[in-house]
């Protein structure tokens, strides 16, 4: 083998070795768009501009190595302020999971203010409810399939079938951004989960509350027959920022322009 | 050089990873020292020595922090951000530290509930006893930081009859903002460039800064956050 040949097969390998142990941390672009989202402002559309987003949500092994470089996030260590109770609550230990846990299943048990910090310290952050419901809204083929029945069909079955955490990042469909997983494993944090007002109660929320929340008449859903998204958004209504749940994980995203500092700011 | 690659690839990961540290060092300690007896009012020292008055020995602040005993885990304090008050002064949260604090986020053009929220504001600083009165900050936070300049804060501060030392108006980052509420479990949105949703809710803290009581609606029946408050005080 001539030498030159041999350097390029040996760069080659290396190469290979750094994709493999990068591959979680990939990140896929979403190009930016206009969408109605099921709760928005006065049913008019929203504007996403583009961003990256985790091609997965993150996982349990990566999550480990993120609380024992900051040890103030390990579950004896972190404060009440920043968690409930049920932090981490099915990990060994603060620093290792166990053994009944799969290194690369989604982290879940965390609270807002884990995986925001998580997010931060990887110099991204969490993505907003807009820019999530942007990039979930595909199937494998199309940006916004929201009105085919088979994507709708996908996602209900997934809300039935248990235990979709324990599986291992990657398992569901890739869609048409590149990004895996958004439906089937886990629900994900949201930068602003709490933009959501809904108060959970249905017969509440039907006369608007409106001493509860102000301006609250306004804030309708536009599309009810989006079932898994109303899904979603409820769910997004009922948390707290230091709830942490069984499937319940995040994944961060990056601004394409970091010059961007519009939610960093 | 398969070696030298990978560790060069970790020290850069670990340069990324350790230059995000949540917990801020503490402020380098220049320290104040003032009259434990406050002879000479609110008036501190750089120098260690005795008060001109009644001669006792002076004590740093940092030792008069300590006094009030150490922030607990579910204490607001820890939260790191920096604030900017109506008077355009930079506020670190801990600053409140040893009052007892009545806290509402609004914003300054909002039409219809924050009036009323800063009306019930108003009415629980009525009814805290005069000699209590310096023991009780009223904080208001803004959710439109865009928009809520310290001169506008100023003006609000003013039309709402907040303008005595007892009131501090907020506004800080996008993210900041949006992370308090998340401790206080304040939801609001965005619904047109002037306005907000957002929820109605009045909360206390204990002087170490842990939420004590919440209030939540328009023109509550106040009488359990005050029972709190003066509780609080005594």
């Amino acid at each position: 083998m001539c030498p030159s040949l041999k350097m390029a097969f040996f760069l080659l390998s290396n190469i290979i070795v750094f994709t493999t142990s990068a591959q979680q941390n990939a990140m896929a672009g979403v190009k930016g768009g206009t969408y109605i989202p099921l709760y928005g402002i006065d049913s008019s559309t929203v504007t996403v501009t583009s961003f990256k987003m985790d091609v997965f949500p993150v996982t349990n092994k990566e999550f480990l190595n993120f609380v024992i470089k900051h040890p103030q996030w390990q579950r004896s260590n972190i404060k009440r302020l920043f968690s409930d109770g049920s932090y981490l609550a099915n990990w060994e230990g603060d620093t290792s999971f166990g053994d009944l846990i799969q290194p690369n299943a989604p982290i879940t048990n965390i609270s807002w203010f884990a995986a925001k910090n998580y997010c931060e310290c990887q110099g991204k952050r969490l993505p907003t409810v807009d820019e999530w419901e942007y990039a979930a809204m595909a199937d494998e083929t199309t940006a916004d399939a929201r009105r085919k029945e088979s994507y709708n069909q996908k996602i209900l079955d997934w809300y039935e079938s248990p235990k979709t955490f324990k599986k291992e990042i990657g398992s569901t469909f890739k869609n048409y951004w590149g990004i895996y997983d958004l439906h089937g494993l886990v629900w994900e944090w949201t930068l602003d989960f709490n933009s959501v007002l809904i108060s959970g109660e249905s017969r509440k929320d039907v006369d608007k509350d409106s001493n509860l929340f102000c301006g609250s008449a306004a804030v309708g859903a536009t599309d009810l027959m989006n079932y898994a998204a109303f899904m979603r958004y409820a769910l997004r209504g009922s948390l707290k920022a230091n709830y942490s749940m069984r499937n319940l994980g995040f994944r961060c995203v990056e601004p394409l322009n970091k010059n961007n500092k519009h939610l960093s700011r | 050089m398969k070696n030298t690659f990978k560790i060069s690839l970790l020290l850069i990961l670990i340069g990324t990873l350790t230059s995000c540290d949540f917990t801020k060092k503490d402020k380098i300690a220049t320290a104040i020292y003032e009259c434990p007896m406050h002879c000479e009012g609110e008036k501190t020292y750089d120098k260690p020595g005795t008060c001109a008055v009644c001669k006792m020995e002076l004590t740093t602040m940092a030792e008069k922090e300590k006094l009030n005993g150490e922030i607990s885990d579910l204490s607001i304090y820890n939260l790191p951000s920096v604030w900017t008050t109506q008077n355009n002064e930079e506020i670190e949260l801990k600053e409140l530290h040893g009052d007892v604090v009545v806290m509402v986020m609004i914003y300054t053009s909002c039409q219809s509930a924050c009036p009323r929220l800063a009306a019930d504001m108003r009415n629980i600083e009525k009814q805290i006893p005069a000699d209590k009165k310096d023991n009780v900050t009223l904080v208001l936070v803004s959710i439109d930081p865009e928009t809520d300049t310290p001169e506008r804060l100023t003006a609000f501060a003013k039309e709402n009859k907040m303008e005595s030392d007892k009131w501090v108006l907020l506004r800080g980052s996008e993210a900041n903002t949006r992370e308090f509420a998340a401790v206080l479990a304040v939801n609001y949105k965005k619904i047109s460039p002037l306005d907000f949703s957002h929820s109605n809710i009045i909360s206390v803290f204990d002087q170490g800064g842990e939420l004590a009581h919440q209030q939540e609606g328009l023109g509550v029946n106040n009488k359990e956050t005050i029972a709190k408050l003066l509780e609080l005080v005594q």
